[in-house]
């Protein structure tokens, strides 16, 4: 390494790019590709083995469309207050981004509590992740969705922290940024999955 | 917060010391440490894979041989496949993305120094990992390609295949975080008027490789998922009583399978893009085309990955479908192969070791493309799937491939790498033992296969017309060691006393060649403006060099770190509690997520 010389303030901006976006940014929209092909398997793997089941309980035995579309609604919702939570951040505005993101993580923890709701209500209608085909690539599919939307709560709750200890400012919105892209984009795996499972039987 | 930085108008004075403590090492974030490291580690696992290679030979070397048992041999082929792709040529790619990339497209480090160090570690420990299985009741030994339902609990009981299915997760890990970082490093760090079509091939090459691996590696991320589920939890994905079908396997392992093809021979092409047209003293004859070519590939090796599957039986539409799209993708490899020999054609060229190993790279890839071409045809391919044809094809294309285009680029930037020169007596003898060694051991296996002799079982029959060719395939691999060892020994040798050299022993033509060798830690002491992409070819490439290397003010390094170390041994602990137990699963955890918060809210300017 070089010999360390004078200490210079660390600028907060990031070097400029030969595109002009952001690195950090970049780095995310790839890894959201990623994550396409990800859930793309998951999902195709689901759509290969529907109706190859011989014992049930099948797929309209169980799915209760109502409570779900209701939960579909709840993460759909927490989409919009992301986007306040942002566009407060943007605006220096200290206490509506705390709050706006708040909100995006109660949300969030709704919908992942209307999950274990729903997977035990399931699991006592006989659908085991040890039983049918359904069985085990609708829970593997919808469990790592519920454990990405985990892992937002837990990023959100983070940038809460910060948000309130005033460690959020307009120059650092890139941050709740890159968090509401991972959230609106799980948040249409979602929609992909509850059209396809529960929706299209 | 400590910001490191060059002492001003010093700019050859400070050089990477690669001698430094083992601390230094473990928190480097420069990407020539860790390219170093990366090329260390690859090529100690690629003396693994030879290895059980060589074990494998000396049991074939006689029919009913006795000296391994069959269960030992099922696990030397699953490994010593596995460690090449995964341990050996992979990271020994990643090994010149990380020296070489950031050097041709003008940056002073990688977008994220912090994740390639990551990305090491992790590599590190799942390769560590994977090997300890042989000592822990058994290494996998179901194949590199892990066929359902062989795979499963009833048929592999042991815990090999879990060894195999985690090992394999975590070097996901690391591939897919390096992946994501050199997207953005050569879409996002080129220096001022390097447009993307004025890129070294080899940059190119390395962003259609990261691009294919952010896309592909998800696909067996899954497939291994859900073997783990069926061995863990007692699911059904590939269990065929409760109505599933192993071919799901197949389907998502060569989809992900056959992209990796390109992910192992592209790098390779972009070294000996490079490396052609410096001995042959001309530019890289039809560069658009070398580039659209490699573009062109990476598309298309995702619609081709059935002709791993024709004997499956998928019908004749499916099975013409695959046939016509993987004859469709020989096109841009031919079109390569002819841009590189015309790239020679009415040059001055200059056989150097490394360009020896280039221009051998073409003529092993046209042998190895050949037969693979030939499983193109469904008909064809039912004869010869499962036999040695196929396992001289794969050593054609890796061995005689990517391999080779390796050896090229570690004559060719060693220099760069050491400031000193590989000894070239030595590396012409390495070469010629090389190629004649790889001709002597694969060449029979494409007459014992057409003859019948299938791939994957420990021993044969006498009088088949096996005996005498495999005895010359294992006579061959004895010289691959022997040409090995010739390398080892000049390496060695070489590293500490070979002959000095400037910045620019070859002549290059791009950006590594106008900084000191080895460069400084900051590389480009000023980011140059490129108007070509032969920069250092151009009229103007003294005055260009002159200011590259004159330090205008202070350079802002990023601190080392040990973060990603912890993160990345937090993970490797993680995971492999689900063999040894919660005791290694939630300290693993806990370490994961301080390295990860650690990590994140450190200062890194
Ligand atoms: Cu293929």
């Amino acid at each position: 390494m070089a010999v360390a010389a004078a200490v210079h303030p660390a600028p907060h901006e990031e070097h400029p790019t030969s595109t002009g976006l952001s690195s950090r940014k970049m780095l995310f929209w790839a890894f959201l590709g990623s994550e396409c092909m990800f859930f793309g398997s998951l999902i195709a793997t689901y759509l290969v083995y529907r109706g190859r089941d011989t014992v049930g309980p099948h797929p309209h035995e169980v799915l209760n469309i109502p409570f779900t579309s209701f939960s579909a609604f709840v993460l759909l919702m927490s989409s919009l207050t992301m986007v306040l939570a942002l566009a407060a951040c943007q605006h220096g505005d200290r206490r509506g981004t705390a709050g706006w993101l708040a909100a995006t993580a109660l949300l969030g923890m709704t919908f992942v509590g209307g999950q274990c709701y729903e997977f035990t209500h399931f699991f006592y209608d006989g659908l085991k992740l040890q039983g049918n085909l359904f069985g085990c690539t609708f829970y593997v599919l919808t469990g790592f969705h519920g454990t990405h939307v985990t892992i937002g709560v837990i990023w959100l709750w983070t940038l809460f922290t910060l948000a309130i200890r005033g460690k959020l400012p307009q120059e650092k919105s890139l941050d709740v940024e890159i968090a509401g892209l991972y959230w609106h984009f799980v948040d249409v795996v979602w929609i992909a999955i509850f059209t396809l499972i529960y929706l299209i039987q | 917060m400590a910001t490191t930085t060059a002492p001003v108008g010093v700019a050859t004075g400070t050089r990477t010391s690669f001698a430094a403590g083992v601390w230094s090492w473990i928190t480097t974030v420069d990407h020539k440490r860790i390219g170093v490291l990366y090329g260390v580690t690859a090529f100690l696992f690629f003396l693994i894979g030879g290895l059980e290679a060589l074990l494998i030979r000396i049991q074939l070397a006689r029919p009913e041989n006795t000296f391994v048992s069959p269960d030992f041999y099922n696990q030397l082929f699953t490994m010593h496949g596995t460690t090449m792709i995964f341990l050996a040529v992979m990271p020994l790619s990643a090994s010149f993305f990380n020296f070489i990339i950031p050097l041709q497209i003008g940056a002073r480090d990688v977008a994220f120094p912090r994740l390639n160090a990551f990305s090491y570690w992790v590599f590190l420990l799942g390769g560590i990992f994977l090997n300890l299985s042989f000592f822990l009741g058994g290494a996998p030994d179901t194949g590199w390609f892990g066929y359902s339902n062989l795979t499963s609990k009833q048929f592999s009981p042991g815990h090999g295949v879990d060894f195999w299915a985690i090992g394999l997760q975590v070097l996901g890990i690391s591939s897919l975080a390096a992946a994501f970082n050199f997207i953005v490093t050569i879409i996002n760090l080129r220096a001022p008027g390097m447009k993307l079509m004025r890129m070294p091939v080899f940059a190119w090459m390395t962003l259609v490789t990261a691009f294919l691996i952010i896309l592909a590696f998800p696909v067996i991320t899954v497939a291994l998922v859900f073997l783990l589920f069926d061995r863990f939890v007692g699911t059904n994905f590939y269990v065929p009583a409760s109505g599933a079908d192993p071919v799901l396997w197949q389907h998502l392992f060569w989809l992900f399978g056959h992209p990796e093809v390109y992910i192992l021979i592209l790098p390779a092409m972009g070294i000996v893009s490079e490396v052609l047209p410096t001995f042959s003293r001309k530019p890289l004859f039809g560069y658009p085309v070398v580039v659209y070519s490699g573009i062109f590939i990476g598309f298309m090796g995702w619609g081709v990955w059935s002709h791993h599957m024709f004997s499956v039986g998928l019908g004749p539409i499916a099975d013409s479908f695959f046939a016509l799209t993987t004859m469709l993708i020989a096109i841009p490899t031919g079109v390569k192969i002819f841009n590189w020999i015309a790239t020679m054609w009415g040059g001055r060229v200059e056989l150097k070791t490394a360009m020896l190993f280039a221009v051998g790279f073409i003529a092993m890839f046209i042998m190895g493309g050949l037969s693979g071409v030939m499983h193109a045809s469904p008909p064809a391919d039912l004869q010869q799937t499962d036999t040695y044809f196929v396992v001289a094809h794969i050593h054609y294309v890796l061995f005689g491939g990517a391999i080779m285009g390796i050896f090229a680029g570690i004559y060719y930037w060693f220099p760069k790498i050491t400031g000193r020169l590989l000894d070239e007596r030595l590396g012409q003898i390495h070469f010629w033992l090389n190629i004649i060694a790889l001709n002597v051991t694969f060449f029979p296996m494409h007459f014992v296969g057409l003859l019948g002799m299938p791939r994957r079982v420990y021993t044969y029959a006498p009088g088949l017309g096996f005996d005498t060719m495999n005895m010359i395939s294992t006579v061959g691999v004895f010289a691959i060691v022997i040409a090995t060892l010739v390398f080892i020994v000049n390496f060695l040798r070489s590293v500490r006393s070979g002959e000095t050299t400037g910045s620019d022993p070859w002549g290059g033509a791009t950006l590594e060649w106008a900084i000191p060798s080895p460069p400084p830690a900051y590389n480009f002491a000023s980011i140059p403006t490129v108007h070509s992409v032969h920069p250092l070819w151009e009229a103007d490439a003294s005055d260009l060099i002159k200011d590259v290397n004159r330090v205008r003010g202070p350079i802002h390094m990023p601190p080392s770190s040990y973060w990603p170390a912890v993160a990345a041994l937090g993970i490797a602990l993680l995971m492999s509690g689900m063999i040894f137990g919660w005791w290694f699963g939630i300290p693993g955890l806990l370490i994961m997520l301080v390295g990860l918060y650690s990590w994140a809210f450190e200062p890194c300017h």
